[in-house]
């Protein structure tokens, strides 16, 4: 829970990890080459303050994580992504297991979402069964241009895919987190192209899919997409941190996503350990749209703030939001969006 | 390739071929990114020329396009007798500079990797920057009072003097690319098959391209700072 001007906010960070870049779990330059490119994605980005040395950045501690996402973070619940990446760490980057034997010790604090890849069969669809179970896996975080063997990748909108998603709704897991790009192959795609999630949003309607991102750098496809599909939202890992460096920039994406899929619909993530929440989520609290752009975008209410850092995945994850940590005019929504002045219906035709 | 040409003139007509090589997602020069790591000419004619990306996983495919495009623009020059662009520090580095050095294309430096070239992937981003840099146009006219459905009758010849040139002639150059129309009797706005846009259809086409704008806009900003990053403060030479 965040306080700031008498005012009070439920936080949920809905992507988190808890990894293990170090040398000596590197497979190859691949590994290597990886968490030196999320190195400089923190570097680049966090305030001096909030800046570790390489080292530190390679791998938390359970001390660390826990200060830095509750006693200093802000947050209230926060959801783990798996990264598996085998074929670069000796003992994958960030997996379901590592991520649930932390949650294991601090229950009321995680969830721990899984992954499938619809290339693994009939086999595959037998351990996501077994997942879902041993975790209670209420969300998986998939990779679809993973390359597998001889496979460049793979579709959302695949009938094995659809196989996949199916079993997933069968057996409770509601959220479908989508990461798009960068990763290496195919290669003559673009590995970011998320027209895929159009087809499967439409043939699952009960399934919620949550693009990473919120698409970046295609956020003009994500967003045509998400207006389109009731069911798409989008997580703002990587986005938030222009806060600090490019705050007009960040306005323009926080002024377009509010504008094309309304504020229920966007999702405060910080990526840990790429960044720490707790800035975040001051920043946020204390940010507004530049007043030059107010006329385009509108404001910022703290109700928006709100739901953006918490409430929603609430939402989405049964989270209960504790007494007084709601929304000040509930049930907003009905009268009419606060944020995106109009509503774009000829698109929808 | 017998011509002589002053090492001075050789090194200058270099950088200018290096400026009309564009990022294709960022739709910027390779020279304004500071992707040219460096750049040299030697007495006999021999060019050589190293480029350099934000990360080390920058999409391979992107890339790929930069070191041919870097290395046609290049071997076109007169006194250019012998060509060399390397992609420095990426993880496909050795099969994207053997690749272009072959000239046998994308699918065979990537042999297994690859299903087909990249033109296709060319176009889907010429179409977005062609967008882009319409809706630059049209948001100066928006901005000087004219209404959206109004810009459905005006042509590229009409609205000289109304926008500024520079913005006018990449709206024209980014068109040429995509073999559309760009004579002066050409309509303003028109869809990536260059069908003149209906007046209904213009506030959200707009509203849209902007969008992709901000996105280019932003991407080119981010690389901006990861190249800084991961190589310094300084700037390209």
């Amino acid at each position: 829970m965040y306080e700031k001007d008498g005012e009070r906010y439920f936080i949920v960070d809905e992507h988190i990890h808890f990894w293990d870049g170090t040398p000596a779990n590197q497979a190859n330059r691949y590994g290597e080459g990886f968490l030196n490119c999320f190195y400089d994605y923190h570097r680049n980005l966090s305030p001096e303050e909030h800046r570790w040395d390489l080292e530190h950045f390679q791998k938390q501690s359970e001390e660390d994580l826990m200060r830095d996402l509750f006693e200093e973070g802000h947050v209230d619940k926060a959801v783990f992504q798996p990264t598996y990446l085998t074929d670069f760490f000796v003992n994958g980057f960030n997996t379901t297991e590592q991520d649930g034997a932390l949650a294991e010790k601090h229950p009321d604090r995680f969830i721990v979402n899984g992954s499938f890849d619809p290339r693994d069969g009939e086999l595959g669809l037998e351990k996501l069964s077994e997942l879902a179970e041993r975790w209670n896996l209420r969300g998986v975080k998939l990779y679809t241009a993973e390359w597998k063997g001889g496979s460049k990748g793979w579709k959302l909108s695949d009938p094995w895919a659809y196989r996949y998603l199916e079993k997933c709704q069968e057996l409770g897991i509601r959220n479908i987190h989508v990461h798009k790009g960068p990763t290496i192959y195919p290669l003559n795609r673009d590995a970011f192209d998320v027209a895929d999630v159009d087809d499967a949003a439409s043939a699952f309607p009960e399934l919620n899919f949550v693009v990473e991102h919120v698409g970046l750098p295609r956020l003009e496809d994500f967003c045509w997409i998400a207006t389109q599909e009731p069911n798409v939202y989008g997580g703002l890992a990587v986005a938030m941190p222009f806060m600090h460096t490019r705050p007009r920039y960040f306005a323009q994406i926080i002024g377009e996503l509010l504008y094309w899929l309304n504020e229920d619909r966007v999702l405060f993530a910080s990526d840990y350990a790429i960044w720490t929440p707790g800035w975040l989520v001051e920043s946020f609290v204390d940010f507004q749209i530049p007043e030059d752009m107010a006329g385009e975008y509108g404001q910022l209410t703290t109700d928006v703030k709100r739901k953006v850092l918490g409430l929603n995945a609430a939402r989405l994850y049964d989270i209960e939001v504790p007494e007084g940590l709601g929304l000040q005019v509930p049930r907003q929504r009905e009268t009419g969006p606060v944020v995106g002045a109009e509503r774009n219906e000829e698109v929808l035709r | 390739m017998s011509v002589t040409v002053p090492e001075a003139a050789l090194e200058a007509a270099v950088w200018r071929a290096l400026g009309a090589v564009r990022d294709p997602e960022l739709d910027e020069p390779v020279t304004d990114l500071g992707f040219v790591a460096s750049a040299t000419v030697s007495a006999s004619g021999r060019v050589d020329v190293d480029l350099r990306l934000p990360t080390y996983f920058c999409a391979p495919n992107f890339a790929f396009m930069m070191v041919a495009d870097a290395h046609d623009a290049l071997r076109a020059l007169p006194g250019a007798v012998e060509v060399r662009v390397r992609l420095l520090d990426h993880f496909a580095s050795a099969e994207i500079n053997a690749g272009v050095t072959s000239g046998e294309g994308f699918s065979a430096a990537f042999p297994g990797l690859a299903e087909g070239e990249l033109e296709e992937l060319r176009r889907v981003f010429r179409r977005k920057t062609h967008a882009a840099c319409q809706e630059v146009v049209a948001r100066r006219l928006l901005a000087d009072g004219a209404v959206p459905e109004a810009l459905a009758s005006l042509t590229l010849g009409s609205v000289r003097g109304l926008v500024p040139r520079r913005d006018l002639d990449r709206l024209r150059h980014r068109r040429a690319e995509l073999g559309l129309p760009t004579g002066p009797g050409a309509a303003l706005l028109v869809d990536d098959g260059g069908r003149p846009l209906p007046p209904e259809e213009i506030p959200t086409r707009l509203r849209l391209a902007r969008t992709t704008r901000i996105s280019i806009e932003g991407n080119a900003g981010l690389c901006r700072g990861l190249l800084r990053t991961r190589y310094g403060e300084g700037e390209a030479p």
